[in-house]
């Protein structure tokens, strides 16, 4: 399979009163054609402001993209023009966010937010993009689509409002689609039907996604690949499957283990000691190390470089690098 | 009047931090606008007057406003039913034809005043930095001048380069206007600096959309229930200013009748204790007028209140 986007060392900054707050480290990864990919970590890791650093929706003065590339086709997206990233967003790239309820305009009808993309990339008038809007809605499994086309979002319920975003969002038929933990705010019956509305739509189009969640349950049923961020890194990468039966990086184990089986009984779940550390107080070291297990003398020193394992993984500790033998 | 629309405004905007949806809003509208019988009356008052006005005068005998020296300052007869004046014109025929400009004046102001505010105000909430910096420290210049004398000053100098009776109408328009877009530019602001916040606008960055489309399809309808309530007290207070400045001769000049130059009559001693039906007609209009435009205004502000509405 081809690559359709590769992040390559991509560092997004802030700028705040207290000092620079580095929220994506360098971190590099790719998706390819047809792929989803599941970014997971605790909240603050940076899974978002990648996300936002791909669309080109960092915003002086505070935020800035230190450094990198994203390659998009041919094209570095922080390189190209901003009317051409306006081009590409909505069109080649698109995006849905957590809220549902608060993503769509409340005084515009549903099918006319379903149509704007539509006249804007592909051109079509407005009765086409009209038909074509009444198409998606029924695509994404909504009955009486006209009904649904001529009514405000504060008629409809949130799960509902989540595939109408999706619907906009595959409206042009975006080689990529980034959803920011889509389904975070639904309950739990509703997400199954918006991750099958996603899963759906996916395997008519061939697109990618670009899955962010802290939800390991989405990961395991969505994901072909996975990256595990913390503090802004990457801190393990690899298919879904290998990385869920052999975690390698204490992190990844640790979010494991905190995780409900069913039909094991257990009278508290396991949860990673500690804290996500202040994202001011980085130092040169390995950013989990004060609350790893094994932690070891060199953790607290040096930074642990991403490491490819034998099955294709890649691992950023110390445990699995032998120069920490060395030492 | 100012300063209480300003305060009224600023309560919509902070109540109604999440609007509904415009179309089904405007159906609930009406319907709640039905049960507040106070804000219908005022409606249908406006309503009447307007077709008084515009239609009155075409079945008037006296609507060419000739001057009759044989029928000068008659008191209200069978034939004339608010006397005459001191050309031997018919007094109700020019209250109407007077109202005619009157309530022109007003709405083509306020329409003019709101197309400028809101254009403003959408420009400088949503790109901020140096042009709002321009545009605000314009309308703070605006508004640290009281409009009155500001408005005097200005119907002076329109005399002192004698511009044509015909022309001063339109400049009494743009003039009210200039007056009244600052505190509509405020307002519209305010509201963009906290709609430009909100996620669905991100999700408009999302959809690759144009600044334009973003300014006029998405942000706009959100400001318009803010808009109306603005613009229909705005009316009734362009109307006192004109009527203002054509009471003390400043606005539009006789023999273009309006309510203010008409009143201008109660100035004679003479006119003002012997021939009440001169001065106290245009009185009543403008008083009645503006007294139901500020109810009906009143009650669509209610509406558009969620607050105002749970707490009664």
């Amino acid at each position: 399979m081809n690559s359709l986007i590769e992040i390559n060392h991509l560092s997004t900054h802030f700028q705040t009163g207290d000092g620079t707050i580095k929220a994506v480290d360098d971190i590099s990864f790719r998706i390819r054609e047809g792929e989803t990919v599941c970014i997971v970590g605790e909240s603050g890791c940076g899974k978002s402001i990648t996300a936002m650093s791909i669309m080109g929706l960092i915003e002086g003065p505070h935020g800035k993209i230190a450094g990198g590339q994203i390659r998009f086709g041919d094209k570095d997206l922080l390189k190209i023009s901003k009317e051409e990233m306006r081009r590409i967003r909505g069109n080649e790239i698109s995006m849905i966010f957590q809220e549902p309820m608060s993503s769509l305009n409340p005084v515009i009808t549903i099918g006319k937010q379903i149509m704007e993309p539509l006249m804007l990339h592909q051109q079509m008038t407005k009765k086409q993009a009209y038909a074509r809007a009444i198409e998606l809605i029924e695509l994404v499994g909504i009955p009486r689509a006209e009904q649904i086309a001529n009514s405000y979002p504060h008629q409809l319920s949130g799960g509902m409002l989540q595939r109408i975003m999706i619907a906009i969002a595959i409206s042009c038929g975006p080689k990529l689609l980034i959803a920011d933990e889509p389904t975070t705010a639904l309950d739990v019956t509703i997400q199954a039907q918006v991750l099958e509305t996603l899963r759906k739509s996916k395997e008519q189009s061939n697109m990618s996604i670009m899955l962010i969640t802290h939800d390991l349950g989405v990961v395991a049923e969505m994901a072909d690949y996975v990256i595990v961020m913390y503090a802004g890194k990457i801190v393990e990468e690899g298919d879904v499957v290998e990385l869920f039966e052999r975690p390698k990086h204490p992190y990844t184990q640790g979010l494991l283990k905190s995780k409900p089986i069913i039909g094991q009984r257990k009278d508290q779940l396991y949860s990673i000691p500690g804290q996500v550390p202040n994202p001011l107080e980085l130092t040169e070291s390995c950013y989990f190390h004060d609350r790893c297990e094994n932690c070891m003398t060199i953790c607290q020193t040096r930074q642990p470089r991403l490491m490819k394992m034998d099955n294709g993984q890649r691992v950023a500790c110390w445990l699995y690098d032998e120069e920490a033998q060395h030492e | 009047m100012q300063l209480s629309i300003t305060t009224t405004v600023n309560k919509i905007s902070k109540a109604r931090s999440a609007p509904e949806a415009s179309t089904s809003l405007f159906r609930q509208s009406i319907r709640q606008l039905r049960k507040n019988k106070l804000a219908v009356a005022g409606f249908v008052f406006i309503l009447f007057m307007f077709l008084i006005c515009f239609i009155g005068p075409l079945f008037s005998p006296y609507a060419d406003g000739k001057i009759n020296p044989a029928q000068m300052h008659q008191p209200p007869s069978a034939e004339h039913w608010l006397g005459t004046d001191l050309l031997g014109r018919d007094v109700l025929t020019r209250l109407l034809q007077a109202g005619r400009i009157s309530l022109t004046v007003g709405l083509a102001s306020m329409a003019l005043s709101m197309t400028i505010g809101t254009l403003l105000g959408i420009t400088s909430g949503y790109y901020r930095g140096f042009i709002d910096q321009l545009i605000m420290r314009i309308a703070d210049l605006l508004f640290t001048i009281p409009s009155l004398p500001l408005l005097f000053i200005m119907g002076a100098l329109m005399s002192e380069w004698k511009v044509p009776t015909d022309y001063r109408l339109y400049i009494v328009m743009i003039m009210l206007s200039l007056i009244g877009w600052p505190g509509v530019a405020r307002l519209v602001r305010s509201q963009m600096l906290t709609l430009r916040e909100r996620e669905y606008m991100l999700a408009a960055d999302v959809l690759g959309l144009r600044d334009r489309r973003k300014l006029f399809g998405h942000l706009l309808p959100n400001v318009f229930p803010l808009l109306i309530v603005i613009g229909t007290l705005s009316t009734g207070g362009a109307i006192l200013s004109e009527s203002v400045l054509s009471f003390f001769g400043l606005g539009v000049m006789p023999p273009t009748p309006t309510w203010g130059n008409m009143i201008d009559a109660a100035n004679n001693v003479i006119d003002f204790e012997k021939r009440p039906w001169l001065w106290i007609p245009p009185g009543l209009a403008i008083f009645l007028t503006v007294i139901a435009i500020n109810i009906f205004g009143d009650g669509l502000r209610d509406i558009l209140d969620p607050k105002q509405n749970t707490s009664r």
